[in-house]
């Protein structure tokens, strides 16, 4: 079982994360001006490398967070973790 | 039966302590302190085990985890379906039976239930010999916390120190990955998994004795050298009275002296560096003569009851290989030493003492020359002999890993801790390489046996999955209902009070419902509340069509579709105010919408001023459908205002009901007038006896899930996971209504335009009716459109949900067929084995198609 590092809990067992497959691939600004192609490529289409990968947590059991995290796939150890971009704060009321 | 208990020596038994234990229907006199192998041989028995597949008389071999024959099964005063007899401590009274390596199902529960304990600790260290120990004591001198495992009962001098944990009895099962380790400890009192996670974790997992394949190396007397004195030093049992001694090496010929000090007979050693060897042992049943040949070549034979056998030392190293440790061949010693550096194990896990190849030099000797290959054993435990490793040889086979799977060697419960390094030089021997040319196959969890029972743990029964259940459950337990999961829901699926069949009781609560009404206990819809200024921005991004414009105290219909334009989940949107949603899921699918909002808000749009909260649990829900549901509310006192015109359909109400706080909304998933009732599930169970009560004379009923789906299908409402298996789009579903293309981007939209999912001839949602209205389809039941008669047949759909609908007197279905949507009024076919069912293919909408029921 993995060990992962959660940047808002620490190290915690893989049971209580999500995994969210690779990470960086943003949502395209406009969807409309994709081709087939294009719009397919970012749906389906991911990296496999041997080595270092830079892929999405869901700590769902946890603080609930996203968060990506640096992984080689050879060896399992984590490398440097991202919390997300923005914290989404307390909205107006 | 002759005693072998000798007249001193022990250091594990004590003398004043005797018990009794049996083994086969036989009495046996033994110590405290004693193995149950160690007990067996105490009292004389030598062979007393069969070999699996052979049948062949076997005995005990050694005095450790690696022993290959002497398995037995524990009866009394706990329960085991297959334990190695030299792992297992001997208590008094205690029952076993042999088992020929292969155990049998123990019905009756184990009296120790099985526990778990997790633990963190900066070392932990596997083995609990000299290195093990040393290993102990200096990572407890550096402040670690420290847990020590040993698989034997006794730990001598164990290291000690507030935060050092010995444990005796203890199997290391597996190593994992970021220092995760499996412990099964096993006493006669308690069995227990340990979950470790430690921050280093050192292998001192010893070494174990090899043998030497050569005739008769199987009969029961054989042993191992190191075992035999074990016998000897810990338990004061002598395993034979006549003995033998074969070697590679000067420690397993050392045994000589140490059965000769206990006042054990020696007739003979044979020192393999000299050209001497062991051609075959011979005896009925047990040992009786040795055929050795000297160094000159002579054969000579003598008489005698115990061999001890020593080709040598292999590091135990299973569980270094098992999480991607190397292995180097160590030429002077004979053996496969662990090989460090980078890419060979995890930079956390260290190997100590002997399994690090700390072990005397040794003579490479693996199979004697003369004799029969047939009658020279690898692997006891699976009846392999050189002779198989040759035929697997001879069919092709290169690669230890292939013989292994031809042979089976190293398979067996003992994990081919004898036979593995064995086979693997034998393969090397036979064609003609070196010696370590190629390694042992490889090695993977868990290291010795371990039943499911002592994995789960506390967690079987009713702890295996916890079961959620809504705040009427007591009520329906007690009505008589019949249960149905979903997930982990316990839902009710139909009530029958006086045990009635489904069928019978489907068919009273649907005709309620159409005729008078009838009460769900709705309880397990997903509830989230979606508050914050950007909500109905949000929710427009999330729901197929528009959110943002719903009025405050109405509430619409929406569809989710994956990014793939697939249907996802479903359900109503209430809007509280204008900063605030409520929102329900499918049952099964709340934690995933849940997931979905926050996934979306936290990595693609943290701009957006939106929070989440699940209200799943706080919520219950009555769903009240039937012409009568308005009177039955009237009924049960609410200060809300029924009447159509203030109360129209689509819309929610809050106020009371039966006197507690209640959010009233007018939808329907019957076709029906119909009312759910959202209020705190702490008020859950008295507003449905409330509901229950009032509507008697009305001629409420409690209804099930089977009912619903009835009553939902009739009106050709689809559930996603019946009518959708994620390959089912909106269109396909004949709901292009709820796809709003104009109100800018939402999840799927633009998959929607992939040339595959605007092809006509894609799966389309129909509604089928047989021909013959008695005649049911299967669900699942693929359908043609003609019947030739001969298989295969191309299939043009199949059924997702096929009924007996009391209100239209005749059974009807739906299904997905190709191009449905164009195939109105023709007729398909389901053919099955009891006879071909003809349908006709309608627009999905059963009963009232018009909808001229919903305001009753």
């Amino acid at each position: 079982m993995l060990l992962i590092p959660c940047p808002w809990c620490g190290p915690r067992d893989e049971r209580e994360f999500r995994y969210g497959g690779q990470a960086g691939i943003d949502y395209p600004a406009d969807p409309d001006s994709l081709t087939d192609q294009e719009w397919a490529d970012f749906l389906f289409m991911r990296e496999n490398p041997k080595g270092a990968f830079a892929e999405r947590w869901f700590h769902t059991a946890g603080c609930r967070r996203w968060f990506d995290a640096v992984r080689d796939t050879v060896t399992y150890a984590f490398g440097a973790t991202t919390p997300p971009p923005v914290d989404p704060g307390e909205p107006d009321r | 039966m002759t005693g072998r208990r000798l007249a001193s020596g022990g250091s594990r038994i004590d003398r004043a302590r005797p018990i009794s234990v049996r083994f086969d229907g036989r009495d046996l006199e033994a110590f405290e302190g004693d193995t149950f192998a160690s007990a067996l041989l105490a009292n004389g028995v030598v062979g007393g085990f069969r070999s699996p597949i052979l049948g062949r008389p076997r005995g005990i071999v050694s005095a450790g985890a690696e022993e290959p024959n002497a398995f037995v099964a524990v009866l009394e005063p706990w329960t085991d379906v297959i334990v190695p007899a030299t792992l297992m401590s001997a208590v008094d009274g205690l029952v076993a039976e042999s088992r020929p390596g292969v155990g049998t199902l123990v019905e009756t529960a184990d009296r120790r239930e099985p526990r778990r304990q997790h633990r963190h600790v900066e070392t932990l260290v596997v083995g609990g010999g000299i290195a093990g120990r040393a290993a102990a004591v200096e990572a407890a001198a550096r402040g670690d916390r420290v847990l020590l495992v040993d698989e034997g009962a006794v730990i001598d001098d164990p290291p000690t120190g507030d935060d050092v944990t010995v444990l005796p009895n203890a199997t290391a099962l597996g190593v994992y990955d970021a220092g995760y380790v499996v412990i099964h400890e096993r006493t006669p009192d308690l069995e227990r998994v340990w979950h470790v996670r430690a921050r280093n974790v050192v292998l001192a997992t010893g070494t174990l004795e090899r043998p030497i394949a050569f005739a008769g190396n199987d009969v029961p007397g054989v042993m191992l050298a190191g075992s035999v004195a074990a016998y000897v030093e810990r338990f004061g049992v002598g395993p034979g009275e006549r003995a033998a001694v074969f070697a590679t090496n000067d420690w397993g010929l050392g045994v000589a002296e140490v059965l000769a000090a206990a006042g054990v007979e020696v007739v003979r050693t044979i020192d393999a560096r000299a050209g001497e060897r062991v051609v075959a042992a011979d005896g009925d049943g047990a040992l009786e003569r040795i055929v050795v040949l000297d160094a000159a070549g002579r054969e000579g034979s003598f008489e005698a009851d115990l061999l001890a056998v020593s080709g040598g030392w292999n590091p135990n190293l299973t569980l270094w290989r098992s999480i991607g440790g190397d292995l180097t061949y160590d030429a002077a010693r004979s053996c496969f030493v662990p090989r460090s550096g980078p890419g060979s194990g995890p930079a956390w896990l260290s190997v100590a003492g002997a399994a690090a190849g700390e072990v005397p030099e040794s003579e490479p000797l693996w199979v004697v020359a003369e004799g029969e290959d047939a009658d020279k054993f690898v692997d006891l435990q699976r009846d392999q002999t050189v002779a198989d490793v040759a035929a697997a040889l001879g069919r092709g086979l290169r690669s230890v890993e292939h013989v292994k799977r031809a042979t089976y060697i190293g398979t067996a419960v003992d994990q081919g801790r004898t036979s593995g390094v064995l086979a693997a030089e034998i393969v090397n021997h036979l064609l003609g390489e070196d010696p370590g040319a190629q390694g042992p196959s490889g090695a993977r969890p868990p290291y010795a046996p371990v039943s499911f029972a002592a994995l789960a743990g506390p967690f079987a029964g009713d702890r295996f999955d916890p079961a959620r259940t809504t705040p009427m459950h007591a009520w329906h337990l007690e009505h008589g209902a019949a249960f149905e999961d979903t997930g982990q829901w316990k839902r009710p699926r139909y009530f029958a009070p006086g045990g009635e069949p489904l069928e019978e009781a489907v068919e009273r609560e649907c005709l309620a419902v159409r005729n008078a009404v009838g009460a769900m206990d709705a309880s397990t819809l997903g509830k989230i509340e979606v508050v914050g200024p950007d909500a109905p921005a949000f929710l427009d991004r999330m729901y197929t069509n528009r959110m943002s414009n719903l009025a405050v105290g109405s509430i619409r219909y929406g569809v989710m579709l994956g990014l793939d334009g697939m249907v996802w989940d479903d359900g109503v949107a209430m809007r509280v105010a204008e900063d605030r949603y409520y929102v329900t899921t499918t049952s099964g699918g709340a934690a995933n919408v849940l997931d979905r909002f926050e996934e979306w808000l936290q990595t693609e749009w943290p701009d957006l001023r939106v929070f989440c909260t699940s209200v799943t649990e706080q919520r219950a829900v009555v769903a009240m459908n039937g012409p009568r549901a308005r009177d039955v509310l009237a009924a049960v006192g609410t200060d809300v205002d029924l009447s159509s015109e203030t109360f129209p359909f689509m819309t929610f109400r809050d106020g009371t009901l039966a006197g507690v706080p209640a959010r009233l909304a007018r939808v329907s998933f019957s076709g029906e007038l119909a009312y759910e009732l959202h209020v705190s599930s702490w008020h859950g169970l008295a507003v449905w006896e409330a509901v229950l009560a009032a509507g008697e004379p009305f001629g409420i009923r409690p209804y099930g899930l089977e009912a619903m789906d009835v009553l939902r299908a009739e009106k050709g409402f689809f559930i996603v996971g019946q009518e959708t298996d994620g390959t089912v789009t909106p269109a396909d579903l004949g709901m292009d209504w709820i796809v709003n293309p104009s109100k800018g981007d939402f999840l799927g939209r633009r998959s929607l335009r992939r040339s595959d999912l605007v092809r006509p001839d894609r799966k389309q949602l129909v509604g089928l009716l047989p021909e013959d209205p008695a005649a049911l389809l299967p669900e699942g039941a693929q359908l043609v459109l003609e019947d030739t008669g001969r298989i295969p047949m191309p299939m043009s759909g199949f059924v997702t949900s096929s009924y007996r609908s009391p209100a239209l007197d005749r059974t009807f279905a739906l299904g997905l067929l190709e191009a449905g949507h164009a195939m109105h009024g023709r007729t398909v076919y389901a053919p099955l084995p009891e006879g071909t069912i003809a349908a006709k293919v309608i627009p999905p909408a059963f009963y009232d198609p018009e909808g001229e029921r919903r305001d009753g």
